[in-house]
This record gives structure tokens, sequence and C-alpha cells, in this order.
């Protein structure tokens, strides 16, 4: 019971951190129908420029602080410089130029910052908390993990629903012809889109780097994961990108901690193809409309 | 009638052209054309796949993992002859593909996209669970002999070379029948509008379910002439990263185009081999140059991605196109991976979206 408990408890701190590279991709794909096969290096990228602002300062805030404005940055720089050219071509081309940008930069990380693992600090302790004796699987930094996430999301939702900045990223997504039509400059918000998208892969980048090691590959299995959040969820669904990620979360947990880590991702694929057969357009999809 | 002799002369002359090259070359030469005639095998069964039906795959590793272990199993448990071990290897991954052909018929976009990623990295891992059979991280051997009337101063690689590339030809050669044939004409009537195609009496899900055993044979053969190429068959050479370069080579190359395949290959297998001589002659550190290649490889993609929009054949015909005249325009046309080219960006996500009924 008490390790059911802690697999649980386990299992939703790494499906805040899928739900967060879920959103990511929820954000990018509404506002340019493009599935961003560099979110997880943009990620890990931030996270190097992180490490080094916290070698430099001795301050974790300062490194947190950075990555997410890095994380802004890097996120609008990639969609003015390869992502926009690729508007009016194939749909495909633009995936391809996601996954070129992220070739690129897992090179430039291993020239700048070499191959080596490297340990990422946390922001507060990470032994388990007890709760009378028994420890329920979760340090202080999960905890802190949890909540970030938990704040950038209700903070986005807050963005997203009563803002006049986001009532037009919600129209630019909705119908861009009509968007720009009403005087809302799509380009633009578009940028915007990838910037915080950017920002949210910082995020997770920061917050699962100490538990996972920082390399130029390191976020390629939480990208993997995240992704599939994302399709579970359905890729048009902000919530459904929070639930997916919880879900997959717990149910890898689950999974790794009774059958051991070598299935974790036969079950995952289970559990994707098992939504997938009942909701080919993930959990929280729309009416489905069909042009004849 | 007339195009059967046609492929085969051409399917004929490039093979005269492969031994011939790996007469005159050396035997690093001869291991890295095996490579490309792995890797076309694959690419090919995939530009069929998301070029002609419109179906994408991020796990067609995930297919030659299937050939590949069948191979190395048959060999190293039965030693049969390899072209036997070939046939029951394709007849292996065509069932399983099969099978996922089925269960990916009702999805699309990103969605088949992250379902058949995530087969992509789920299937290889059945190794890990099961050592015993599949040799865990280890992997197994694969033995692949020289047959003795070459002599014994035939170079090993250079038999692979051969093997490797003759194989490779017959499965573009029947790809391209394929492609003209009744079947490959559904195949872009289902692609270009599902609806139209029904309403033609073409039983959609069975042509993309097709299209899927196909392309599974495909990578079924390549993987199976990867475990003899390499001469060893572990989870690690079935990667992602393996499964996300065949797309990248199809559509490279040109999505939905046999010739594309092959620039795709090359591009693939070659340039970051080319990069790292250029950056190790020039006595870079090795931290520096390993990953060079890596970095200039994705900016081959991007440029090139940027530059000819229908892919390295689609730049090939458009240059053609400019000498012949217009006549060859609707070639590039038919070739090209999405028919509704808008002019601008906003109606093109707006049609996506009247599409998929966002809200």
């Amino acid at each position: 019971m008490v390790e059911f408990l802690q697999f649980t408890l386990s299992g939703i701190v790494f499906g805040m951190v899928y739900a967060a590279i879920a959103l990511s991709l929820v954000l990018i794909w509404r506002g340019t129908r493009l599935l961003n096969f560099a979110q997880g290096g943009m990620a890990m990228l931030t996270t190097y420029v992180a490490i080094e602002v916290i070698y430099k300062t001795h301050s974790y805030w300062a490194g947190f602080v950075v990555a997410l404005v890095a994380g802004l940055v890097l996120g609008a720089i990639c969609e003015l410089t390869v992502v926009r050219p690729t508007t009016g071509k194939p749909e495909l081309n633009a995936v391809i130029v996601t996954i070129g940008l992220l070739i690129l930069i897992e090179g430039l990380a291993g020239i700048l910052f070499g191959g080596q693992y490297r340990s990422f600090p946390a922001a507060f302790s990470i032994t388990g908390i007890k709760v009378g004796g028994t420890p329920i699987g979760v340090s202080p930094f999960d905890v802190f993990v949890a909540a970030a996430v938990l704040v950038t999301t209700l903070a986005l939702a807050v963005v997203f629903r009563y803002t006049s900045a986001g009532l037009r990223m919600r129209a630019a997504a909705f119908n861009p012809t009509i968007a720009r039509l009403s005087g809302i400059r799509v380009a633009r918000v578009l940028t915007v889109g990838w910037a915080l998208a950017g920002l949210l892969g910082a995020l997770a980048g920061v917050l699962v780097s100490p538990s996972t090691f920082l390399y130029p590959n390191s976020m390629d299995t939480i990208f993997v994961f995240g992704f599939t959040a994302a399709v579970i969820g359905g890729l048009d669904s902000p919530v459904g990108a929070v639930v997916g990620g919880l879900l997959l979360g717990v149910a890898l947990s689950y999974a790794g901690g009774y059958l051991g880590s070598n299935v974790t991702v036969l079950f995952a694929l289970g559990i994707l193809v098992a939504v997938l057969m009942v909701r080919p357009d993930g959990l929280f999809a729309g009416a489905r409309m069909r042009r004849v | 009638m007339r195009t059967l002799p046609r492929r085969l002369g051409v399917a004929i002359i490039v093979g005269a052209i492969v031994a011939f090259l790996s007469l005159k070359l050396n035997p690093f030469r001869d291991y890295q054309i095996a490579e490309i005639a792995v890797e076309v095998t694959a690419v090919a069964g995939l530009t069929v796949l998301t070029g002609l039906s419109g179906q994408i795959s991020l796990g067609n590793g995930a297919f030659m993992a299937v050939g590949a272990y069948t191979t190395a199993l048959l060999l190293l448990h039965l030693n049969w002859p390899f072209y036997l071990v070939l046939v029951i290897a394709a007849a292996a991954t065509a069932v399983i593909g099969a099978v996922v052909g089925i269960a990916a018929a009702r999805l699309h976009g990103p969605y088949l996209a992250g379902a058949t990623l995530m087969l992509g990295v789920a299937l290889p891992a059945i190794a890990y669970v099961y050592p015993a059979t599949f040799g865990g991280d280890q992997g197994l051997n694969v033995v692949f002999t020289t047959p003795a009337f070459l002599g014994v101063n035939f170079p090993p690689t250079r038999w692979l070379a051969w093997v490797a590339a003759l194989v490779a030809l017959i499965t573009l050669v029947l790809l391209a029948n394929l492609d003209r044939s009744r079947i490959g004409r559904n195949w872009r009537a289902v692609r270009d509008d599902e609806v139209a195609a029904a309403l033609d009496g073409i039983n959609v899900a069975a042509a993309r379910i097709r299209a899927f055993v196909v392309s599974a044979t495909s990578a079924g053969l390549a993987g199976a002439l990867l475990a003899i190429v390499t001469g060893t068959v572990a989870p690690g050479a079935f990667t992602i990263t393996l499964s996300i370069a065949l797309l990248t080579a199809a559509v490279i190359g040109g999505l939905g185009s046999l010739p594309g395949a092959l620039w795709g290959s090359l591009v693939i297998v070659l340039v970051p081999t080319y990069v790292t001589d250029v950056s190790t002659s020039h006595g870079l550190s090795s931290t520096v140059g390993s990953n060079i290649p890596i970095a200039a490889y994705g900016v081959v993609l991007i440029l090139v991605m940027l530059l000819f929009p229908h892919g390295i054949q689609g730049g090939l015909l458009r240059l053609i196109s400019a000498f012949t005249g217009p006549n060859e325009k609707s070639r590039i046309r038919r070739s090209a991976p999405t028919p509704h080219v808008t002019p601008s960006a906003d109606q093109a996500t707006a049609s996506q979206h009247e599409k998929e009924g966002t809200s």
C-alpha cells in the first residue's frame, strides 16, 4: 500500500514534466499545425545555459530565470529563422526542418559543452519526505517540480482566457484568415506561441535534469514521452496535454515499479494504442468535421 | 507492358555501375555501398507509404528490427541459405506490418506519427525483456560467409555490397511496378481525398493497410541486409534515430519518388562521413570534430527543405524542365506529396482547420 502511494506520487511528478513538454507541443500545434521535434533539444540547450549561469553566479535561481528567458528567446528565434520560411510548402517539410533543427542543436551543444554527462543541481532537498517514519516517494524538490508546472500551466490558462493577448492567440489558432481580417497580426502571434512553448520546454528541462543528468541527448526520452502524452490527450487540447502527461507518468511509474524498467516503453505503447483505438484523435478531441 | 523492360534495363545499368564501382574502389567504399543499399531498401518502402498512401511512419526502424532479428535467429539456429532466410524475414515483417496497418488505418497526421514513433521505441525493447532469445543488450552475432566459388581472395565486404545492392534493386523494381499499377493509383486516390476515393469504390482501409504491409516488407528486407552487413543484431541499432533518419531521407530525396529514395539515402549516409573526413583532416579537437558532422547534417536538412520544397528529385526535375520545356512539369506535380499547394500560409492552415474541425 505504501509502495502504491510512492509509485503514484513519483508518477505524478514525472507526469507533470511530460505535461509541460506536451503543453509546449500543443501550443505550437494549435498555432502552426506543426509537430516540433526540436522541443526536447531546445530544452536541453537552455538547461546547459542554466548550468553555466549557475556555475558562474553560484545561484540556482539566477540559472532558473535565465533558462526560462533563454527558452522564450530561443523559441522566437527558431520560429522566425527556420520555421516561418516553410509556410506554404508541403506539411512534412516543416517537420523535417524541426528534425534538422534538433540535430543542429544537439551538434552545437556537443561542440560548446562537450558530450560528457553533467549533474544538474536541484533547488531543494532531494531526500524523500517521510510521513510518520515511512517515505512517501517524493522529495521537497519533487513537490517544487509539480508546483512549478502547475503554476505555469494555470498562468498560461489565465492569459489565454482572460487577457486580450490570449484572445488574439486563440483567434489566430482558430481561424488565421478571419483573425487577420479582424486586424490581428497573426505572424507575430505565432512567434509569441513559439516563445511560450520554448519557455515551457526550458522549464521542463531545468526541472527534470536533476534526475536524468544533462548531455546532448538527455531530453530525447522526455520528448518522446511528452509527445506521447500530447497524442493521448489530443493535440488540440491543453487540458488533454496535462491529463495525458499525468496519466502516462503514473502508468509508467506503476509499470516500472511493479514490472521492471525494461517494460515501461512497451507499456507506454500499450496505453497509446488502447487510447487511440477508442479515440483516434486523443481523449479530449473536439467534434470531427470532414470536408467533402 | 513497355515499362517493365525499361525498368529492368535501368536496374541492370545501375547494378552494372555498382558492380564496377565496387571493383574499382576500396573495401571501405564497398561497405558504404552496402550501407546505402540497406538504406535505400528501407527508405523506398517508406516513401511509398508516406508519399503515395499519405500515411506517416516514424517507426519503420521497428520493422527493420523484426527483419534483422528474424534473419539472425534463422541463420544462428537453423543455418538456412540466405535467400530463403530473406524470404522468411520479409514474410514475418509483412505479417507485423499488416497488424500495425490494421491498428493504424483509423489514425491520421500527428496521431499516426505518435503511435508509430512509440512503436519504434518500444518494439526493440522486447530484446531486453527476453534476453535469452534475443541476446539482450549485446544482441546476436550473424555469420555470413562468402561463397566458395568466388575464391579465397575475394573481399567479403564486396560480396556483401553485391548482395545488398541486388536486393535493393529488386525491391526498387517491384515497388516501381506497384507505383504504376492499380494498387498505386488507389493509394494516390486515398492520399488526395479519402471521401472521394471511397465514393469511387476504393476500399480505403484495405488500401492503407496494403501500403503498411509493402512498407514493412521493404523495411524487413533492409533489416535482413543490415544484419549480414554489420554482422550483429542488437537493439542499439534500431533506435528512434534510425526511424527518423529513414523519414528524413524519404522527404529530403523527394517524398513519393523512388529515385528520390536513392538521393535521400546518399545524403544521410555520405554527408556525415564526408564532413567527418574534412574535420579530422583539419585537425580539430575530438569533441568539436565529432560534433561538427552532426551540426552540419542538421544544417543540410534545413537548407534542402527550404531550398527544394519537393526534395532533391523535385529540384532535379525542375532543373530538367528548365531545359526541355513545360512538359516535364506535370511529373513534378505528380510526385508532389501534398496536392493542395496554397499560396499563403493562412489559407493552408485554414483549410486544415476545416478538414480536422478544430475548436
